[in-house]
């Protein structure tokens, strides 16, 4: 077992963990954080993103024992400090951008470092960057539009 | 003007703000105080007899709580089949034995052999790497007519073939439909693949036993659509607890599509398990575990024949049917190639005579069971497809094809045993035609012709029953379940209601929807009413989720359950108000006297029932919860018409989807952001069966798609934004909201229009010869039949 210490959501945390814990059971199974989700055991569906020192990661990619020392962010994470839903989560909410919510943590995070690195993307480069994050109830319609929104770029209300 | 409260409202879901947060509760999220871990050894090849299982180094290993096998099974029933189909010569269906863990054999790679407890999730997984498991293989059989080929390896000892069932529908009309495609001026036939698939939730299923030894009660946490229904076949037929003793949960379910209404094994597993060891069992799916052991859907292989006049008019249709049934008989399975397939094969046409005839078979696959449209997808893809061949074939407009046929008088009972209640398919086509631009094509062609692409347009209709479903009919059919919904409105003191509903919300909004329908009907805030649901403990004995009959069955059991509430709150209004409750009219949370300007509020109302001081008790019990069951008295029949535009690469045979438009007749609609949002994911679905999904076997029975390395799930960049409209509403005529329910439709209605739309791109392009393509249509597929 190893020791591992990292900050989490702006608060630091440790444990002990094998060398092959993962950083998503180390956040889920150790220290509760359960928003993190396990769609798939092969990093495709991206149910796990986190961001780890600002970096979108599929933290059932990495051990926790890589994360040592790091900044990691979770879903958790993402609201203001009031509480409310950030824009990107408020987004989601406005364009009806979930469904079962389970792939929804993932595409929030991994929308979160989409628009970090690039303000103001095309729907075709939205689609392109979600490669790694697989929805099963939206077709991705709604997501793309709730983030096209939450990037501040005018899209068709949801409602008719 | 959108509305902005009630029903008509694009509410913003309330479930969403849980989810955005990372609050959601999903099984796997729960953990219980003393909790041991589960891991299941599982069949690596596809068929074999079972010589031994020898455990006694895993129980050795660290952690190791207990080993089990089928041993430990053979005094418990096996998983039930909800459904029994009698063959075309007045037999029932083969029905094998489908034990919880493997009895003597192994038919399917992935089949349970033994399960691990141990402390930890680890320790379960390591030791059960520790299990020797003695296996004789077997040859498998996998394609469905060697199945049936005499002298075939029989998955199953004790039956006579690996033939399910032969079924006829309608039976007495076969030699007419014989005698009318011999005669007939043309007839068009096609033979296709409807692809099997693999649902893919993207939560992965997970159980949860608990057993409390001091009141011998028993718990299941579990993945499911419908935990009533868990609860009735896990208890009764597999386990013997009486209903009482056993308490089904489904919280937070990440998505079902069809995959969690079924009864597993796993679910059984621990429920025992957590008995035997007087502990919490949990069990979580590994992803590439669920491609091998949740019920896959579709495997159809179909002929079917189209006889028109020298008018184009539909004079008769003939189809065969070969229907993988997989290893076991999954919970519903028999009833999807039969009864939700057969009778949808009139489509929107009048067609006055059809033929149906389906072979069950059973073969060393995964079990086969309902998937997001159950058995109308395939109806709708042949039927489709077969008219799309034969406009082609007569020189008619496909869309103008459709047009002469369509059924225009309501209800209309069709020779394929149901009857229509309402619709209007002009109206949905020529509103296809308006949002899909369809008289733009040529110009857009030309612009895709610029750049070296092939583009085709394809039309197609659909039409299903949904509201599923009314039991004295289904039980006549074969169904083992009634197929009511339940709904309890509990008033509280001061106002505020909660609604305890026998359908299951996993994904679709029902706590917004439901709440906007109850609210409506009293003309309170919607924040005032909360819906319960996934729990049997507090909820009434409900029949779940699928077959879009949440709000069309479940929704009519809450207005059942509100109007009690109102007649009673009328009653109480009226001594409040020293009138006659005939009098006493509800609006807007106020209770008036007609003709009078005497009012009381809805609270007043409500307290006046838990405090009943000024009180009719010698009338009226105090209190104010309601409870009803409603039984549908007819299928529902959303219909509508969709288009999509394709641009095919000829060097490469790559399909790209260009544009996608639905246009669809749901009737009323409650809540239009939510049914938008089934409409893109039934669609998103439906491309990627068209264009991308399929499970594949190799001969051996290994599944070469078991995981989103190979098996091709839809991202981001297959699909385009799509276009829909719900305008056309003919609403249903006989339940009391007038909804037909919406969330299959876009799976339905999509893949023939996809399909429709290549062949429709290759034939512009000069290649005559193709007039169908097996989906997926994967760039080398489309490319291959490009060369000829």
């Amino acid at each position: 077992m190893t020791k591992v210490s990292m900050t989490v959501n702006g608060k630091p945390v440790s444990g002990e963990v094998e060398g092959r814990t993962l950083l998503v059971q180390f956040l889920r199974e150790g220290k509760g954080l359960t928003g993190t989700h396990v769609g798939c055991d092969t990093s495709q569906c991206g149910a796990c993103v986190v961001h780890v020192n600002g970096t979108a990661v599929k933290s059932c990619t990495m051990f926790a024992a890589e994360a040592d020392g790091a900044e990691v962010t979770t879903i958790e994470g993402m609201a203001n400090p009031d509480g409310s839903l950030s824009t990107i989560q408020q987004a989601f909410q406005d364009h009806h951008g979930l469904q079962c919510g389970f792939c929804t943590p993932g595409m929030v995070m991994s929308a979160a470092a989409l628009l970090a690195e690039n303000p103001k993307p095309t729907e075709a480069e939205i689609r392109e960057y979600l490669e790694g994050n697989i929805c099963r109830c939206t077709g991705y319609h709604n997501i793309v539009k709730a983030i096209m929104a939450a990037s501040g770029q005018d899209v068709a209300v949801a409602a008719e | 003007m959108p509305k902005d409260h009630g029903i008509g409202a694009s509410q913003k879901r309330r479930e969403d703000v849980r989810f955005l947060t990372g609050r959601g509760r999903y099984t796997d999220d729960i953990n219980l105080a003393g909790q041991a871990y589960a891991c299941f050894v599982r069949s690596q090849v596809a068929h074999g007899k079972l010589n031994g299982v020898d455990t006694a180094a895993a129980a050795a290993m660290p952690g190791v709580l207990r080993v089990f096998t089928g041993a430990d099974f053979e005094g418990v029933g096996g998983l039930p089949c909800g459904w029994q189909v009698t063959d075309r010569n007045g037999q029932p269906m083969q029905e094998p034995g489908h034990p919880v863990l493997a009895q003597g054999k192994v038919r399917h790679v992935g089949d349970p052999i033994a399960v691990v407890v141990a402390e930890t999730y680890e320790q379960a997984r390591d030791a059960a790497e520790m299990v020797d498991v003695d296996i004789s293989e077997l040859d498998p059989v996998i394609d469905m007519k060697a199945a049936l080929a005499d002298g075939a390896p029989k998955v199953h000892d004790d039956l006579s073939s690996n033939l399910c069932y032969d079924w006829g529908f309608v039976e007495d009309n076969r030699a007419a439909v014989d005698e009318a495609i011999k005669n007939a001026h043309h007839v068009t036939t096609l033979e296709l693949v409807n692809n099997r698939l693999v649902p893919n939730a993207m939560e992965p299923r997970v159980a949860v036993g608990d057993y409390n030894p001091a009141t011998d009660d028993s718990t299941l946490y579990t993945t499911s659509q419908n935990p009533h229904v868990i609860r009735l076949l896990m208890g009764a037929f597999v386990l013997g607890i009486p209903e009482h003793k056993l308490r089904v949960v489904a919280p937070d379910v990440g998505g079902g599509f069809g995959s969690k209404i079924f009864h597993y094994a796993e679910e059984a597993f621990c429920t025992f398990a957590a008995k035997q060891l007087k502990r919490p069992v949990k069990w979580t799916c590994q992803r590439s575990e669920s491609f091998i052991t949740d019920a896959h859907g579709r495997d159809h292989v179909t002929k079917i024949e189209l006889a028109l006049d020298a008018d184009g008019h539909f004079q008769a249709i003939r189809t065969e049917t070969y229907a993988n049934m997989g290893a076991y008989l999954s919970t519903f399975a028999p009833s999807v190639p039969t009864w939700l397939h057969g009778t949808l094969m009139a489509g929107n046409y009048k067609t006055p005579l059809i033929y149906v005839n389906v072979k069950a078979v059973f073969t060393n696959t995964v079990p086969v069971d309902a998937y997001r449209g159950a058995g109308r997808p395939e109806a709708t893809f042949q039927l489709e497809r077969v008219i799309d061949k034969a406009a082609r074939e007569m020189g008619i407009d496909p869309v103008e094809l459709r047009r002469k046929n369509f059924i225009t008088e309501f209800p209309y009972a069709t020779p394929v045993a149901v009857e229509y209640d309402t619709g209007d398919y002009n109206a949905t086509l020529d509103k296809l035609l308006e949002i899909a631009d369809v008289a733009g094509f040529d110009k857009r062609r030309e612009e895709s012709a610029k750049k070296g692409k092939l583009r085709g347009l394809g039309v197609n209709c659909y039409i299903e029953a949904c509201g599923i479903a009314p039991s004295q009919l289904v039980g006549q059919l074969g169904a083992r379940a009634g197929l009511y919904e339940s709904a309890t409105v509990r008033v509280n003191a001061t106002g505020g209601l909660v609604v305890m509903t026998g359908s299951h919300s996993h994904g679709q909004g029902h706590e917004t929807s439901f709440a906007q329908v109850v609210a409506d009907m009293i003309g309170i805030d919607e924040n005032m009413v909360e819906i319960v649901h996934g729990d049997t403990a507090n909820t009434p004995m409900g029949m779940g989720t699928y077959g879009s009959r949440s709000l069309a069955v479940g929704g009519s059991a809450m207005v059942r359950a509100t109007e009690k509430i109102i007649a009673k709150a009328k009653k109480i209004a009226a001594h409040l108000m020293e009138a006659s409750p005939d009098d006493i009219e509800l609006k807007d949370g106020q209770f008036t006297v007609a003709g009078t300007d005497k009012s009381v509020a809805w609270g007043d109302v409500t307290l006046a029932a838990y405090v009943p001081h000024n009180y009719p008790l010698e009338e009226i019990e105090p209190g104010l919860e309601e409870t009803a069951f409603y039984d549908p008295n007819n299928f529902t029949y959303p219909a509508g018409a969709y288009a999509c535009e394709v641009e095919v690469d000829p060097g490469t045979g790559k399909v790209t989807i260009e544009s996608f438009a639905a246009a669809d007749d749901f009737g009323n609609i409650v809540n239009p952001m939510i049914v938008d949002g089934q409409v893109h994911g039934g669609i998103g679905q439906g491309i990627g069966q068209a264009l991308l999904e399929g499970a594949a076997y190799d001969g051996n029975g290994q599944l070469l798609t078991g995981s989103y390395m190979d098996y091709a799930m839809p991202r981001a960049s297959d699909v385009p934004s799509f276009t829909v409209d719900h305008s056309c509403q003919t609403p249903c005529t006989h339940n009391p909201l007038g909804v037909k329910g919406c969330g299959e439709a876009g799976a339905i209605g999509s893949p023939p229009a996809v399909v429709n739309a290549v062949v429709d791109a290759l034939q512009r392009a000069g290649h005559s010869n193709i007039t169908h393509i097996d989906m997926p249509l994967t760039p080398s597929r489309v490319w291959a039949a490009m060369q000829g």
